[in-house]
């Protein structure tokens, strides 16, 4: 059976030069790096490297770099760190379509902190009122968390405006990064970011690494307490093989970055094209010029999400969905509610996110075998006409 | 993934009876695309008014149209009496079973089905869910009525059951002290009609159930009771209807311990095994 892997926004497959740059720190290099000996000495400066490398795939200083577990723990420590830091109690401005790892991130903080919480709504294109901004950092002194780019519509935000905006009004800025970082060019040194988040297994590091940027200068009190690692932001044994894996996954995205931004557009406008031209009643949910390279959510009315993930996953296709029976609950995607598509189509949405490895032959594979998944499920259907 | 059993994947692979019946007697429609699933059963009786035939049309996901499926398949050939009987477990072990998450699916069937059959009856072209009485989830348009069912029929004892069974509580959730209330009423109610029936006449217990259950008695009703003013209790000997025990701790030389061995110790063992015991105490 085919195997096309059109995911990639819920994870990647891991770069086999990734896989080959942990292996030895399994084996030979296992000491520990805060050892004065030379078991830990190597593998320090293994650490060093990748940190360099992270920092220079933002255009950061290694210094500004904490390694961290995952995309959801940089996001935690930017939040509840900066509030906890601030030396007076900040209100929190996000928005409706941030990934729950910031939304409830949020909430619970400004339950818990009785902080006031203000987000933004978007529009039919996902895409913010940046006067709605202005109005809420005129309330006073605040803490915003803005996505760089959306994981399920791929929509990229205006962050380099964003960030000025916040800067002007003396704000603090942090950046869920996790969908973006490896996909689109960062340079910090251009965008005044406070904080921003990544995530390993999202740019083909494995699992259970990611890192947060924060700029130098800015203070964030640590969520983990104990030893000295991370310059005492970060306790905890360092997680030496992932932290080389994910600096390796950051020296080969800037590698291929260039690359990718020619190829990668092309074969998902090829797919989006594609599934328009072929199936009929789809529409491309999110702003389709401000998006990125990689991701297209459409959705087919009359017709189920999981219903279609499970004809799909048959034929050997991985791809996700914003219906309510995939979410976990019982109301479709929270990010497609808020940009005010009807439910009706969000119940029969599909998000598919392409990597540097997916070809061409995959993507006509799909376009091939789709119409005929729609033509079978509204066959079913009580509300298609045909 | 959802762990579905093979025959969920049958039927959601190749699904029976996908259509509406030609000239159908009965109609039965609920949900709604909003809803995230809906469900159009009709059937067709035959001359002696068994169904002969049921089809179905279904929006929503793998397990929804393997729950329509499947129902189609049980109704054909049952009288109207029969069909009327069919429940949502029905539906589910039909299929293997549903995950916890997915009953809904095989209630939104056993709601068409009794639709349908409405429909027939009264002959009214509806066909469709009316909310009746209390609504009590107004996300999903969920009464009250409907979740005392979903709670007696499936035995349910908490509100996330409840939202798998029927939705109820899924959407905003404000509902969710309501349902709580709900399911108190209706386990109450389950448990008066039981305490109702007249208890089965006991059977004589062997010497060791006897002896389980006097020990049993000991730890759960009077040890604690003891404990509470620093004294405990052991248990020497069981002869007969005489159960011997010996007092510890400050109970050993309580000045009432003639009384806490009656009113206490017997009165507890006569209440939980045997009206007839004398409770005394062990020879020093």
């Amino acid at each position: 059976m085919k195997n096309v892997y059109l995911d990639n926004n819920a994870t990647t497959m891991v770069a086999p030069e990734v896989i080959q740059a942990m292996q030895p720190f399994f084996e030979a290099f296992w000491g520990n790096p805060s050892s004065m000996h030379a078991f830990g000495g190597e593998v320090r400066r293994h650490i060093d490297t990748a940190r360099a490398a992270v920092a220079d795939l933002l255009g950061a200083e290694p210094g500004e770099i904490i390694f961290t577990g995952c995309g959801t723990e940089s996001d935690n420590m930017a939040i509840h760190g900066a509030l906890e830091a601030a030396d007076r109690p900040l209100n929190i401005i996000t928005s409706r379509v941030e990934h729950l790892a910031v939304l409830s991130t949020c909430r619970h903080a400004a339950e818990t902190r009785g902080c006031r919480l203000i987000e933004l709504g978007v529009d039919g294109a996902g895409q913010l009122d940046l006067a709605e901004l202005r109005k809420a950092l005129a309330e006073g002194p605040a803490l915003v968390s803005l996505m760089w780019a959306n994981n399920e519509t791929g929509v990229v935000f205006p962050i380099e405006e964003i960030a000025a905006i916040v800067k002007q009004a003396g704000g603090l800025f942090h950046t869920d990064a996790v969908q973006a970082v490896g996909k689109v060019p960062i340079d910090l040194r251009n965008v005044p970011v406070d904080m921003l988040s990544l995530s390993g297994h999202k740019l083909h590091a494995a699992k259970g690494i990611g890192a947060l940027y924060v700029r130098k200068g800015t203070r964030i009190v640590p969520l983990l307490h104990g030893g000295h690692q991370e310059e005492g932001k970060r306790a905890g044994t360092e997680n030496v093989p992932y932290i080389v894996g994910l600096g390796r996954a950051c020296e080969l995205s800037a590698a291929h970055m260039a690359e990718e931004a020619e190829a990668v557009p092309k074969l998902r406008d090829r797919l989006e094209q594609g599934l328009l031209a072929s199936c009929p009643d789809v529409y491309v949910n999110g702003d389709r010029n401000n998006r990125l390279p990689n991701t297209t959510n459409v959705s087919f009315e009359f017709i189920e999400g999981e219903a279609i993930l499970y004809d799909l996953n048959d034929l050997g296709i991985a791809a996700s969905s914003g219906s309510a029976c995939t979410s976990g609950s019982l109301e479709p995607s929270h990010v497609l509610r808020a940009m005010g598509v009807p439910f009706t189509r969000a119940h029969g949405s599909v998000r598919f996110s392409l990597s540097r490895y997916t070809t061409a032959e995959e993507v006509d594979y799909v376009i091939e075998r789709m119409p005929g998944i729609a033509r079978r499920l509204r066959a079913l259907s009580p509300f298609a006409s045909t | 993934m959802w762990d579905y059993t093979e025959k969920v994947l049958d039927h959601f692979r190749n699904p029976r009876n996908v259509g509406i019946v030609e000239e159908p007697d009965g109609i039965g429609e609920v949900g709604s695309m909003a809803c995230g699933d809906a469900l159009k059963l009709s059937f067709k009786l035959d001359g002696d008014g068994r169904i002969a035939d049921a089809k179905f049309q279904t929006f929503g996901c793998a397990s929804a149209i393997a729950s329509s499926s499947a129902l189609t398949e049980i109704i054909k050939g049952m009288s109207l009496e029969e069909a009327a009987k069919v429940t949502n477990k029905d539906i589910a072990d039909y299929l293997g079973g549903l995950p916890e998450q997915k009953q809904h699916c095989s209630v939104m069937g056993r709601e068409a089905l009794e639709l349908a059959i409405e429909n027939y009856r009264t002959g009214q072209s509806a066909g469709k869910k009316q909310l009746e009485g209390t609504v009590t989830c107004k996300c999903f348009g969920v009464t009250e009525a409907e979740i005392e069912r979903v709670v007696r029929e499936n035995n349910l004892t908490r509100v996330e059951q409840v939202t798998d069974y029927c939705k109820a509580g899924g959407g905003c959730g404000m509902c969710q002290p309501e349902i709580e209330k709900i399911i108190e009423k209706v386990r109450l109610e389950i448990l008066q009609s039981k305490s109702a029936q007249s208890p089965a006449p006991r059977r004589p217990l062997t010497n060791i159930q006897r002896i389980h259950l006097i020990e049993e008695t000991i730890e759960r009703e009077i040890r604690p009771l003891l404990k509470n003013d620093g004294g405990d209790i052991e248990l020497v000997d069981v002869q007969g209807n005489k159960v011997i025990v010996a007092f510890r701790g400050m109970c050993a030389n309580c000045q009432i311990a003639p009384f806490t061995m009656k009113d206490v110790v017997e009165a507890k063992l006569r209440e939980f095994v045997a009206d007839d015991i004398i409770a005394v105490e062990a020879e020093p």
